[in-house]
């Protein structure tokens, strides 16, 4: 038989090796910081973009996008060209890809602290950002098909369906969440508003978990592991079957990150029955790495890599038990917007992805470097420290999840709220926030003997930037439809595969998005439900600058727990000039669905300069800025159009005359405030975030009768 | 709560039951597929990340049988 001979690009993937192995520790670095700026808030030093708000979703976009990315990047490059038996299709597309990336992620860095921010979680970064994205990501692809297409392995490995899936779908959410209007180079608003953007952002957040961190982990998982174990994979008939399975139903699961909201019920209901048929899939893809040391456990007990892997697809059997348990109504009624959903992230962020990289990492660079690793011994340090790590950040999250939501929802026997201060339930949580950063900081150190070990290793080796191998050509045949041999003739052809990934995981993601745009005309138009004045309006971009979605939600859950604390439930048709919708994740703070007028505009002031002197105690960073930076007043009228285009019934011509009243609302605010002893101006950034937050929630209050 | 409006658009309650049987039907299919498939290919194919390939190492299937390794 004719063999030809060619290389493995290794370049590459030490390329992408070395930006994860930084990435992580700047992602975890600032993880760290923002972890201990919860129970220290002055770690800010006062500056605006080391605040919580604006540093959390860099620490999310770090660790998942840059850590996480370009790990991916780095075991597809390496797994894929060596079980298809051929070099990358296009070394300058790979560097185009590995530089593209970088950028990517640098312009990431600029922008975030600065308070560019679509507020969308894991999709802030603005649109001339997400347009480099789709490039960036439109080449790896092009480069994996165009590598798959030459190769000279008639068959496609499992490993390899995983990474076609994951590049179909992202790419299918990354367009479908990012359709927005620009207004200016830095800003834009999304087509979606309310309860629709609600909708499509988490079933874009939910599948960038499921085919960002879950579809191409298991693809690493199913070469990596057999090579580690250096056995075969346990049942190939499992895969195939978890595989589909896989990627069918968790599309689905989306809503169920929306319980007890405004959504309509038989989404959420969908959410859950589907978020709890996934344990089965997962559960299967866990068994089959598991199953695949059969024999092999003694094994585990030396080699630190393998150690490595069993940590993580035991953190991923956790993980996915553990969330269609949360997708349960009943447990979400506790589990959400507390600690506990950081918990459920982290176990699977630093136990999934981190401990699998890790072992990817160890195996890799022994590999690509021509030698063994340097120290066994430090390897098994790394493992116990990162371990103990896990257990020291995800234990008290739990503890302090549900002890904070039982006190939210304690009523004393006469029937009124137990702790009605909010604060005081924050106050009782901080002893587990202080463990929770040790935990952290354990896992972060860990980091360290991972890059000297692994620095040690290449320096005793040396690096094989071009692998030599052979294989004979892949001459293509025309297999006849056997009985039995369809999915074989499938697997050969990558791109009829690629187009039927796309119909699975598009027939989820139709039947649960398409009914909620049918019933845009059906939302209860509630006639107190006024588009927001101009100032409100650039109140709100002040809220999404600063990024208080983070830690404060706007969205009160139909509980007597949370009507008594905070008012009135949400109502779908309260959202309906939300652009974005901002309910958030998490209460750090308390909800501000609700918040206007209950406080007078001086309490604003007062607690935004310094919340400590209108709640002393309090956790929440002083934002001194807001009463110096003075509003940008110019972008109201493009603001103002591209609103109306979207459907706010902004009057024609009103972009001429909104500044007018914009500045009349500033007058009458700064009025009050002159009148109560603030010496504010009328031109600041803090009048505008103080008209919005006076106006949240107040249409329906001061018109109760026209909801009924 | 909102359940009243979203029952207003026709046909509503179709959208849970398609989506049930349209999985049923398809993990059902997968099902057939996946024990249809011969043995043969599916000892290469769990071999193929480790490099002993049938057609140009005919001995690789030996190695999945090898209790020593």
């Amino acid at each position: 038989m004719r063999v030809e001979k060619f290389s493995y690009d290794n370049q590459i993937v030490k390329l992408f090796m070395i930006a994860a192995v930084t990435f992580a520790i700047v992602g975890m670095l600032v993880g760290l910081i923002i972890a201990i700026q919860l129970y220290i808030p002055e770690l800010n030093l006062g500056i605006a973009w080391m605040t919580f708000g604006r540093l959390r979703p860099l620490h999310t976009n770090s660790v998942i996008f840059a850590f996480v990315g370009n790990i991916i990047f780095a075991g597809v490059y390496y797994s894929l060209q060596r079980v298809v038996k051929a070099r990358m299709w296009n070394d300058k597309l790979s560097q185009f890809h590995f530089w593209g990336w970088q950028l990517i992620i640098l312009a990431a860095a600029i922008s975030l602290p600065l308070g560019i921010t679509t507020s969308k979680e894991y999709a802030e970064l603005e649109w001339p950002i997400d347009l480099m994205i789709a490039i960036v990501w439109l080449s790896f692809g092009a480069n994996m098909f165009g590598t798959i297409i030459k190769r000279r392995e008639k068959h496609i490995y499992v490993a390899v369906w995983f990474y076609i899936a994951t590049f179909v779908t992202i790419t299918v959410l990354h367009v479908v969440n990012s359709i927005e209007i620009p207004v200016g180079l830095f800003k834009s608003y999304p087509v979606y508003a309310g309860v629709q953007d609600a909708l499509v952002q988490w079933w874009y957040g939910h599948n960038a978990v499921a085919f960002f961190l879950t579809t191409p982990f298991l693809g690493l998982m199913y070469y990596f592991l057999p090579k580690a174990a250096n056995r075969p994979v346990y049942s190939y008939r499992l895969s195939i079957l978890h595989f589909w399975s896989l990627i069918f139903l968790y599309i689905w699961a989306g809503p169920h990150h929306l319980l007890y909201s405004a959504l309509p019920d038989w989404a959420q209901s969908l959410g859950t029955v589907f978020s709890i048929m996934l344990i089965a899939p997962s559960w299967g893809g866990m068994l089959n790495g598991l199953l695949t040391l059969r024999g092999a456990w003694d094994r585990v007990r030396e080699d630190p890599i393998l150690k490595f892997m069993v940590v993580a697809l035991t953190a991923y059997g956790m993980a996915t038990f553990e969330g269609p348990m949360l997708s349960l109504k009943s447990v979400n009624a506790i589990s959400h917007f507390t600690d506990w959903t950081i918990a459920h992230v982290h176990v699977g962020a630093l136990g999934w992805n981190g401990m699998l990289a890790f072992g990817i990492l160890y195996w890799m660079v022994p590999k690509m470097w021509g030698t063994e690793l340097f120290s066994k011994k430090l390897a098994n340090s790394h493992f116990w420290i990162s371990t103990l790590g896990i257990v020291f950040y995800a234990v008290p999250m739990y503890w302090s999840g549900i002890a904070q939501s039982l006190m939210w929802k304690q009523f004393t026997p006469l029937g009124v709220l137990q702790y009605p201060n909010f604060l005081e339930t924050t106050l009782q949580i901080i002893p587990m926030h202080i463990i929770r950063s040790f935990g952290g900081l354990l896992y972060f150190l860990g980091m360290f003997i991972l890059v000297y070990n692994l620095m040690k290793t290449a320096k005793n080796g040396k690096f094989i930037s071009n692998e030599e191998a052979e294989a004979a050509p892949y001459e293509k045949d025309d297999d006849k439809l056997k009985r039995g041999a369809i999915h074989r003739w499938l697997e050969k052809r990558p791109v009829k595969f690629a187009l039927l990934s796309l119909v699975v995981i598009l027939i989820g993601g139709l039947v649960e998005i398409v009914p909620t745009f049918l019933i845009k005309s059906n939302i209860p138009t509630i006639a107190a439900v006024k588009p927001y004045s101009p100032l409100e309006l650039q109140g709100r971009d002040i809220y999404i600058r600063e990024g208080c979605v983070s830690c404060h939600s706007q969205l009160v859950r139909p509980f007597r727990s949370e009507t008594e604390r905070y008012g009135e439930y949400s109502k779908a048709g309260e959202y309906v000039y939300d652009h974005p919708f901002l309910w958030g994740s998490k209460r750090t703070g308390p909800d501000l669905a609700r918040v206007g007028k209950k406080y007078p505009n001086v309490w604003h002031y007062l607690h935004l300069e310094d919340p400590q002197q209108m709640s002393p105690g309090s956790i929440m960073p002083r934002y001194p800025w807001l009463l110096t930076q003075t509003l940008d007043i110019t972008t109201t009228p493009a603001k103002i159009n591209a609103m109306r285009t979207l459907g706010v019934p902004y009057e024609k011509g009103y972009e001429d005359f909104a500044n007018q009243d914009l500045e009349k609302q500033a007058n009458e605010i700064t009025k009050d405030l002159i009148n109560n002893g603030i010496p504010a101006e009328s031109d600041k950034d803090i009048i505008a975030l103080i008209a919005y937050l006076q106006r949240l929630g107040t249409d329906i209050k001061v018109n109760q009768a026209i909801i009924k | 709560m909102l359940s009243e409006h979203i029952s207003r658009i026709e046909g509503i309650a179709v959208y849970p039951i398609i989506s049930l049987i349209t999985f049923f039907i398809f993990f059902a299919a997968a099902l057939v597929w996946v024990f249809r498939l011969d043995k043969k290919y599916l000892t290469q194919m769990e071999n193929l990340p480790l490099e002993t390939n049938f057609d140009n190492n005919p001995e690789g299937i030996k190695f999945q049988n090898n209790s020593e390794i």
